[in-house]
């Protein structure tokens, strides 16, 4: 099967055609952010990092930046740098540059200020933007698709509903011979043992094990014992009966394909089928680093109802409860409530998400893109300096 | 019609089925797994959101949700009784613990 989407220089499939001005540092992000404003279909990264970081910490910057430049929804890039920051633009240019995709960097201290720098910019990105719209959507074939899973502001409804059905779409997915970001580590605790057993490989099954027990070290060092702490007393009285449960819950909106890659943060996947990021469970840091990894679209289920979106990866809100259904109307795509009513399977509602899947990355405008969520935040580790 | 809409089985290896409202020990409830329709008399109060095993567990048997082993019953579980924290611990496993 296929989608409608935008064939890049380096053969990839895009969902969206944006121009993306990205800020290599956070002192020129005023300054991207005015480059891009008012301008349909040119989109600025709100980076405020970039400067004055440690190890890794920067790398991951770099990284991130990087990815964001070369996912397949971006047509062309600007880097808009100050001029003595730690990360060059032209580093991230570097970076991009295999893509083959247009790429101008533009330097606030060699211009000569913002007033300068902004009118500059805006003729770069006019002129892209220009380009970009003579492209137009052809059939590429979905094992091009590389789909974003993530949960948040779950409730039971989650693990009953909306977590099992998006499972039924990205089987369905991997079947067309597509790849699915599984991510959220921390997330995993108590359920890693299982997920491990469907691992390609016994060293893949180790690297889960590895990136669970590093998250867990990292929590009990701050003073919080996550799998001690877990199912809460809540939980149970709601009927979590244990940690793999409560894990389950999550891990299975992925589906149940054996797992055929573990991958660092913002890394892209080098195999099709289930992937496994390792990202922290926080919402925008965790959306932030699969859209890194090269997601074109990415599936995002909650209970409780969540606004985020990514600046350019389209992002389908799907929840099991009704009632956020219809209070949080504007930012929820898809509501698979009736699964606990006992009116539709989950696989029929599975079949749906899957469908929207297609006509998201084809172009249909998904609500966080409606109302304008463009979220974005690098997960770090240390204090800046 | 009625009777599809109480209980939930999320995956068709389970041995376990979570309820969608509060059931009464006592009432014979519906469940479909695999597209067929089965009937679980119930051995006990089921809450909103809980479990009932679909059918009779051994101690020590793996309690399977999602397809997958959520933990192993700790005495013999009918079908029809409430499975939870009383009945069910995790897996004992080595390592990581």
């Amino acid at each position: 099967m296929n989608f409608q989407g935008y064939r890049r220089p380096d053969g990839k499939g895009g969902t969206r055609n944006f121009v993306l001005v990205i800020p290599s540092v956070g002192c020129s992000q005023g300054v991207a952010q005015a480059i891009a404003r008012g301008l349909k279909g040119v989109i600025y990264l709100p980076n405020i990092l970039g400067c004055g970081q440690m190890g890794e910490d920067h790398r991951l910057v770099k990284k991130t930046l990087v990815g964001f430049g070369t996912n397949p929804n971006v047509f062309g890039v600007l880097i808009v740098g100050n001029g003595c920051e730690q990360l060059s633009p032209t580093e991230i240019a570097d970076g991009i540059v295999t893509t083959g995709k247009r790429i101008e960097v533009i330097v606030i201290q060699e211009v000569g200020g913002t007033r300068k720098t902004i009118a500059l910019g805006k003729r770069v990105v006019k002129e892209m933007r220009d380009a970009a719209v003579t492209l137009d959507r052809e059939p590429i074939h979905l094992s091009e698709l590389i789909l974003g899973t993530e949960c948040g502001g779950s409730d039971y409804t989650s693990g009953l509903a909306s977590n099992p059905a998006v499972g039924v779409a990205c089987d369905m997915l991997v079947a067309e011979g597509g790849t699915i970001i599984l991510s959220e580590t921390p997330e995993l605790i108590g359920a890693e043992h299982i997920l491990a057993k469907r691992a390609r490989t016994p060293e893949m099954g180790k690297q889960i094990l590895n990136a669970v027990a590093w998250w867990e070290q990292m929590a009990i060092a701050a003073g919080h014992n996550i799998r001690e702490s877990n199912p809460a007393p809540g939980n149970i009285a709601g009927g979590i009966t244990t940690l793999e449960e409560k894990s389950l819950g999550c891990i299975y909106k992925a589906g149940s394909s054996p797992l055929d890659e573990v991958i660092t943060y913002a890394s892209h996947p080098t195999k099709r089928g289930l992937v496994f990021m390792d990202t922290p469970a926080h919402d925008i840091e965790q959306l932030t680093g699969m859209v890194a990894g090269g997601a074109q679209v990415v599936l995002f289920t909650t209970g409780r109802g969540t606004p985020s979106g990514s600046p350019i990866a389209p992002v389908i809100k799907i929840t099991g409860n009704r009632n956020t259904y219809l209070t949080m109307r504007d930012n929820t795509d898809i509501d698979v409530s009736r699964i606990l009513k006992g009116r539709e399977a989950i696989q029929s509602a599975g079949k749906r998400i899957f469908e929207e899947v297609i006509s998201v990355a084809s172009g249909k405008v998904t609500k966080a893109e409606k109302v304008g969520q463009r979220d974005f935040c690098i997960f770090k580790m240390n204090m800046n300096i | 019609m009625e009777s599809k809409t109480r209980a939930i089985v999320i995956n068709e290896k389970d041995n376990v089925a979570t309820a969608l409202r509060p059931l009464h020990a006592g009432t014979p409830v519906s469940v479909e797994i695999k597209g067929c329709v089965e009937k679980i008399k119930l051995r006990s109060d089921i809450p909103m959101g809980h479990k009932f095993a679909l059918k009779d567990m051994e101690e020590g048997e793996a309690v399977i949700k999602y397809g997958e082993p959520i933990g192993q019953s700790t005495v013999r579980i009918i079908q029809g009784e409430h499975v939870h924290v009383h009945n069910v611990v995790s897996q004992p496993r080595g390592g990581s613990r």
